[in-house]
Formats: structure tokens, sequence, C-alpha cells
């Protein structure tokens, strides 16, 4: 069942991402913003901007412009970036990772922060530590990521400044990576004082990417927790004698956890797209902070390319969470 | 006490993680409000983005370059001229460059960066002025070359966008990608690290024909939002930052630690009056110029980072007449106006667009002007907009009849203000009639210096007195840097390492 359920799954995506192709390309082309236009300095004359048009493909028409690029891209060619003036695939794919590294961990961060305050909160339930715990998931929420950017660099940036507001790593760092996913190398190779200036550098994005989504997750499992409480078998295992505990996360947690694996699945879509204003906030090098770049820049083809990129996690985002959910819940694998 | 245990690990681990990062007397890090897209300043829509000027000057040498106070000094160049008709140009190549791989600058390398410069396949958007010169040849470090089209301001152009000698051996071997990857220059740095839409890092290149710089190390980190370029230099992880709002320049310079340099800088602010609607009619515009109180924009609105200007050459440009002025007169923009037909109970109508964030207060000060107009009888509607929307338009010819704009001229020369922006056949105008026209047309071909300069004078009176463009003020920037070190700020607001020194 799961084997065919996945093709399915896997052969919708071609159809999915050719509609955002199509979109994505005519969007482009019709809002406002000539990358031609931005780039012809004072004292050019048609003929030169003519010449430039012809030089990037721009005066074709944009069935033919859409064409040529879709016929490279089923190359596995993006293009080249008009302000990098480097292959988009190679510029994707050298900042992919940074952009990876920091979402994999602020989800994580944040997964394990909403358990755990979700456990405690429902083990502690109409006691003080709810009332905290809610009151922290509360202001979590109510801080938008960006905000919580801004709010740690003046904090632990300026005021105490004891971690870094920019960049990825020390510029001062010698290292030569072989990889750009910086930390799992640094780790792998045993670069210890390295993987900590990495850290260093990616935990204030990171916080502040997490914080929002732990609220949700906090909310979401304790709501679920609650009613889980009140199923018969929980009574049952009440009656065996179970410890609070131990109900709490052998009984109740997995059965509990089906709609939060659901609800963070579409959050971290969410976190991916978050990454974009944070990694600006912190000039952290990944495809956020690209993406802004070529979109002022009117970089068409790079645009194209990450937008293809963010269509692709999104798309193997959601394939991850169906199979989750069929896995932690039997009765939608047997439908 | 399980608590107290608690803190004391948490607190060990925060100071473990603690980044304090301790001022390194041989670093130079600088916080710099753009990021470098490309390592070939020659090419591409980089090579015309003044901003990142800064960063292709501390790597490659120009042909020509410039003093703080946009005067020319000799670049890789030691010497340029014309022949005495003016139909074959000379130049003279230093002996003493070299490349940052060790190899000898040549004239050859010289000549194959301006041929190539001027090739249309290049992608060079300032070919039509490189392509103004051809066949050259060389004699020694001289090189001669003939006139294709007389252009005037060729050696001034030498040190600007895109004027850049590349290494032509290097560049061959390793083709375009592969300079990228590892670019090749002869200025005083060369490129150590380069960490895309983070940092670079450059190390101070020991043969460099010009005096040594005094930092070993340049970090540039890129730092495009504001507030974490503030927060970068307060927190004492970056050295210099520049480009930030007035209102944190006046904060920070008063901190202890911090020193506020501001100069005025090559950036024009004004407003582009196109030829249509109300703006046909000459008591409108003019109306208009006469009704805004530049001053109290400046002072008010910019804390007085600003210098009011009435004509599209700031002080320090080559063809700067302190004698052209257009006086504040509210009173006479209310007679020019009724003479019109219109009065505060019946304002001429028309829109105005702006873009919002783009340089500082740029909005509110179209708002503020706005406001200046109605008092007199006039009723604009402000559109805002990208700058991207902007150019577009501008292209097109189809801006509304009052857009703001900022005109940056590096070289200080007038073609490249009142020239491109006033000239109607060139895309970068707005105003475009033959009275003007014909003014300007004479003067782009004009080989006496000082007859071509009078004339650009005079064609700026003549575009005041008829307010075919209201000219705002002259940008000023803020640069922030700390205590022990000296920076020289440039008109051109280039921010070089190599000109950056120790103090104690």
């Amino acid at each position: 069942m799961a084997p065919r359920f996945i093709l399915r799954r896997l052969l919708l995506i071609l159809p999915t991402l050719f509609g955002v192709s199509i979109i994505v390309f005519v969007l482009l082309r019709v809002i406002p913003g000539d990358p031609i236009v931005m780039m012809i300095p004072p004292g050019a004359t048609q003929a030169d901007i003519d010449n430039l048009r012809q030089l990037y493909g721009l005066d074709k028409s944009i069935l033919d412009q859409y064409l040529i690029w879709f016929g490279a891209v089923l190359d596995g060619d993006f293009g080249i970036s008009i302000s990098l003036r480097q292959d988009v695939v190679g510029l994707i794919v050298s900042r992919l990772p940074a952009t990876l590294e920091l979402a994999l961990s602020a989800m994580v961060l944040a997964v394990v922060l909403g358990i755990t305050m979700a456990i405690i909160g429902t083990y502690w339930q109409n006691r003080w530590p709810e009332a905290v715990i809610d009151g922290i998931s509360g202001f979590n929420q109510a801080i938008p990521d960006f905000l919580w950017g801004l709010i740690f660099i003046l904090m632990l940036g300026v005021l105490w400044p004891i971690l870094p507001i920019s960049g990825r790593i020390d510029p001062r760092t010698g290292m030569e990576f072989t990889t750009q996913f910086y930390l799992a190398e640094s780790l792998l190779r045993g670069e210890f004082s390295i993987l900590a200036d990495l850290v260093r550098h990616m935990l204030l994005p990171m916080v502040a990417l997490a914080l929002p989504l732990t609220a949700v997750i906090t909310r979401t499992l304790k709501a679920s927790l609650f009613e889980t409480m009140t199923q018969d078998y929980i009574m049952l295992s009440e009656i065996k004698g179970f410890s609070r505990w131990r109900i709490l996360i052998v009984e109740a947690l997995r059965n509990a956890l089906i709609p939060t694996v659901a609800l963070s699945g579409v959050q971290f879509n969410f976190l991916v797209g978050g990454t974009v204003l944070i990694e600006r906030i912190f000039s952290y090098p990944g495809i956020g902070n690209m993406a802004i770049g070529a979109v002022i820049d009117r970089d068409l083809p790079l645009i194209q390319g990450l937008i293809i990129t963010f269509a692709i996690i999104f798309i193997f985002t959601n394939l991850l969470i169906d199979l989750s959910y069929r896995l932690l819940n039997p009765r939608v694998a047997n439908e | 006490m399980r608590f107290k245990s608690l803190s004391i690990m948490f607190a060990l681990c925060i100071a473990t993680m603690a980044h304090v990062q301790a001022a390194d007397d041989d670093v130079l890090t600088i916080a710099y409000n753009v990021n470098l897209p490309s390592w070939d300043p020659t090419v591409g829509l980089s090579a015309v983005n003044p901003t990142i000027q800064s960063i292709y000057k501390s790597v490659f040498d120009q042909y020509v370059d410039q003093n703080p106070d946009l005067s020319f000094k000799p670049g890789l160049l030691t010497g340029w001229g014309w022949n005495e008709d003016r139909t074959r140009i000379w130049l003279e190549v230093r002996d003493d460059a070299y490349w940052h791989d060790g190899s000898k600058v040549t004239p050859q390398d010289v000549v194959w960066s301006l041929e190539r410069a001027g090739h249309p396949d290049t992608g060079n958007p300032i070919m039509f002025v490189w392509s103004k010169v051809a066949n050259f040849s060389i004699d020694g470090n001289r090189i001669t070359g003939d006139v294709v089209s007389f252009e005037p301001t060729l050696f001034k152009w030498m040190a600007f966008l895109t004027a850049y000698i590349l290494p032509q051996k290097y560049y061959e071997e390793v083709g375009a990608e592969g300079f990228e990857s590892a670019p090749v220059g002869s200025g005083p740095y060369m490129v150590d690290q380069f960490e895309r839409n983070s940092f670079v890092r450059l190390k101070r290149f020991d043969k460099y024909w010009g005096p040594q710089p005094e930092f070993e190390t340049v970090i540039f980190k890129f730092v495009t939002d504001a507030s974490s370029r503030v927060a970068e230099i307060e927190s004492g992880s970056s050295d210099i930052t520049i480009e930030i709002p007035y209102e944190e320049y006046d904060r920070l310079r008063a901190k202890e630690g911090l020193v506020g340099r501001s100069t005025p800088v090559s950036d024009i602010g004004m407003i582009f009056i196109n030829d249509v609607e109300v703006m046909e009619d000459a008591n409108v515009r003019k109306a208009l110029a006469h009704a805004i109180d530049k001053n109290a924009i400046v002072e008010h609105l910019l804390r007085g980072y600003g210098v009011p200007i009435d004509t599209l050459q700031a002080p320090q440009y080559s063809a700067f007449d302190s004698s052209i002025s257009v006086a504040y007169d509210p009173e006479k923009a209310k007679m020019l106006l009724a003479e019109s037909g219109y009065s505060t109970d019946n304002p001429v109508r028309f829109k105005i667009q702006t873009t919002r964030g783009f340089k500082p207060k740029d909005y509110e000060m179209i708002q503020a002007i706005v406001g200046m107009w109605r008092k007199v009888g006039a009723e604009a509607e402000i559109e805002v907009y990208e700058i991207a929307k902007h150019f577009e338009l501008r292209a097109l010819d189809t801006l509304a009849p009052a857009a703001f704009y900022n005109w940056g001229n590096a070289i200080g020369d007038p073609s490249t203000s009142t020239g491109f922006a006033m000239f109607g056949p060139s895309p970068h105008s707005t105003w475009d009639t033959d009275d003007l026209d014909a003014m300007i047309g004479p003067l782009w071909g004009e080989q006496d210096e000082d007859k071509r300069i009078a004339g650009y004078q005079a064609v700026d009176r003549y575009i005041a007195e008829n307010a075919y463009v209201i000219p705002l003020l002259q940008f000023i920037q803020p640069i922030v840097h700390r205590d022990g070190i000296e920076v020289t700020p440039h008109v051109a607001n280039f921010i070089l390492p190599q000109s950056v020194t120790k103090t104690n």
C-alpha cells in the first residue's frame, strides 16, 4: 500500500511543478521591473539596450522564452543568474544547505521545546505550571519571528554582546569546507571549535524562527493530550496503577501527536518561508537571503530557480507529513 | 538548590558560547550595506551598481583613480591624453604593477581590457563609451589608439563604472566562471575568502604599486539590514559602518568609543518633471519650484544632513555655478499659479511618484513637499513605487508629471548629470523639448573643455529659469567607526579600506 501511495504522490509532483513553473514564469514577466532597464547606465542608446536584451534572451516572446527555459530545465539547466552571473543550479545548491541546516535546527528545537512544554502543561493541568506555559506560548505566538530576531539582536548582540549577530561563520575562520553542510561536516570531521562557532552564529536566527512554532506545537499538542487523557484506555491504564508520567508519555503521546505532526509539517513550510526575512536580518547566507537580492535585482532566472526549489521543499515536506501520519495512525494506512 | 545548579550550568554555557570579538589590530571589519553579486567589475548588473565599487576598488585597479574630492589622479595609468586634433589617444601604463598571482601587469592587459569592454558580446553596460576608441598599438609602456567617435569625458569614464583592468592571460585560462570563483586583480588587496551573501575577506597585497594599506586583513560583512548594521557597530563586531538612519547616526556618534563622520556625496535628490499634462505650463512648473523650502526639509526632516541645491551640479562637480539659484518664495508661487487660473480653492492637480525607503526620508520629503505645494494652490497625489518600476517607466518615458529620484554622479562631470538626465534622446531623461536638446546636443562633442563646462552652466541656468527639473539636495553619507582608526570620507561615496589608518 505504502509504495503505491508514494509512487502516486511522486507522480503528482511533476504536473505540480509544471504548473508552478508556468505561473512563476508568466507572473515574473508581467509584474513591473525590467532587469535590463535597471542595468543601463546614463548615456546608453536604444541599440545598447536592445543588445543587452538580446544577450540575456529577453527580446523574445514570453512563450518562446518559456519553451527555451523549460527545454533547458529538462536538461537540469536553470540558466545563468543575471545579477550573479553564475549557474542558477550551482548557486542554489551552494546556498540551500545553509537554509536547510537553519530550518531543520529550528524545527528540531521547536518540536523538542513544544512537546516538553505540552507534556509539562498537561501533567500539571489547572495548576500554576500550566498557566506559566500558556503565558509563554501566548507570548511566543504573538511575536513574529522577524521581531524576535530584532529583539535578540538588541538584547544579545548589543546590550549584552555575547553572540554574533550576522553571518554563518566567523570571517576569520580559515577552515576549508568540502560541502556546504558546515554544521554536519565540522561535526563529522571533529572540528569542534568550528562547530561551536557555527552554533553560536546559528543560535539567534534559529531560536527566532523556532519560538512561534514552539507555541503552535505546545498549544496543539496540549489540547490533543487533554482530549486523549479522557479516553477509556487511559482510564484503564490509571486503574492498572501506571504513573501519570508513564501514561502521558507512553500511552497518550503517540495518539495525541497525530494532529501535531500534520500541523508541524505545514508550519515547517511557513518556517522555511520565514527564513527569507530572518536570513536577511542576520545576514545569513542561505537561499532566503539570496531570494531577496534576486527580487530586488529582478534576476528572473534566479527567482524562477528559487521558487521551484521552495516548491520542491514544500511538496516533499507534505509527502513526509502524509507518510508519518500513516505511520502514526494505522487507520489511515489501512484505508 | 536544583534551580541554582541549573542556573550556574546555564551561565557557564552562555559564558562558553560568549562571542566577544576581540579587537584585532590588523583586521578591519566593515559592516557593508550591500552584497557583492559578482567579481567581474566590467560586466552585468553589478558593474553599474555604484554602491559596490568600494570592494572592486580594493581588489582591482582602475585606469585612472580619484581623490576623495573627486579630482583625478593616476591609477594603473601614469599618464593619458589626446593628440593635437583629438583623433588619437595615448595612455602610459605604470611599470611597477603586478597581478595578485605575481605576474606583471602589461600594456597588453590594458589593451585587452579596453577592447573587451568595447565589444558588444561581452555585455559591458558602458560599451557605448569604450567602443569610441579602437585600433590600439603598444610601444613599450605607451599605448596609442584611434578615436572612433570623440567623447570628451573618455578619461573621466576611465575612473568610473566598469573602468577596471583585468588580467588577460589568467582570465582566458580560467574563463568567466573560474574568474568568479578565484578573482585576480592588481589592487591593494587580494581576495582571500568569499562567502557569497555573507562576507569577503581580503589580504593585503605586498607587491601593490601604491602605498601599503595599514590593515593586513579586511573583512567586508554584507549586512543589508540597516538596524543590523547599527547593531554591528554598537556591539563592536564591526569597525566601520555606513548608510544608517540619521537618527541612529546622531545617537551612535554620541556614544563613547564611536566616531561619526558625515560628508556630502555625489548623490542628488531631485524631482523629475515630465513634459506632460499640467507640466507643460511654465507657470505651474516655476510655481512648484518656488514653493519648496529646501532648507526646512534638510533641517527638519534630515536633521541637517543634506545640502540644498538648485541645479543638478553639486558644489564638488566641475560645472557647479553658485550664482544659479531658485529662491523659496511662496508668494511668487501663488502669483504664478494665479496667472494660470489656479489657487488654493481651485488647485492644479497632478500625480507625483516616489520611492519609499530607497533613499533616507524620500517618502517623507515628498509628503512635506506636497504639503508646501498645497499651501500655494497645487494638489499632488502621491504614488509610491519600487525603484525598479521607476527605471522601467523612465526608460519608456511614461513617468508621472513629477517623480522623485536620486541621481549619482561619481565623476562629477555635467554630461553625466545634466547631460544624460535632461537630454531628450537619452533613455534616462523625462523632459523632452527641442529648446533644451538644441542647447545640450552640441556639448556632447565639444572639444574645448572650458567651452563645454561653460555651455553646461548655461544649460543649468536655463533649466533653473524654466523649472524643467527640481533639484532638491545633495545627500550626506553618515559613517560611524570605532575609536582608534581614521576613515577618509570620499565624495564619490566610497569606503576604501586602503585609506583607513590607525590613530594609535
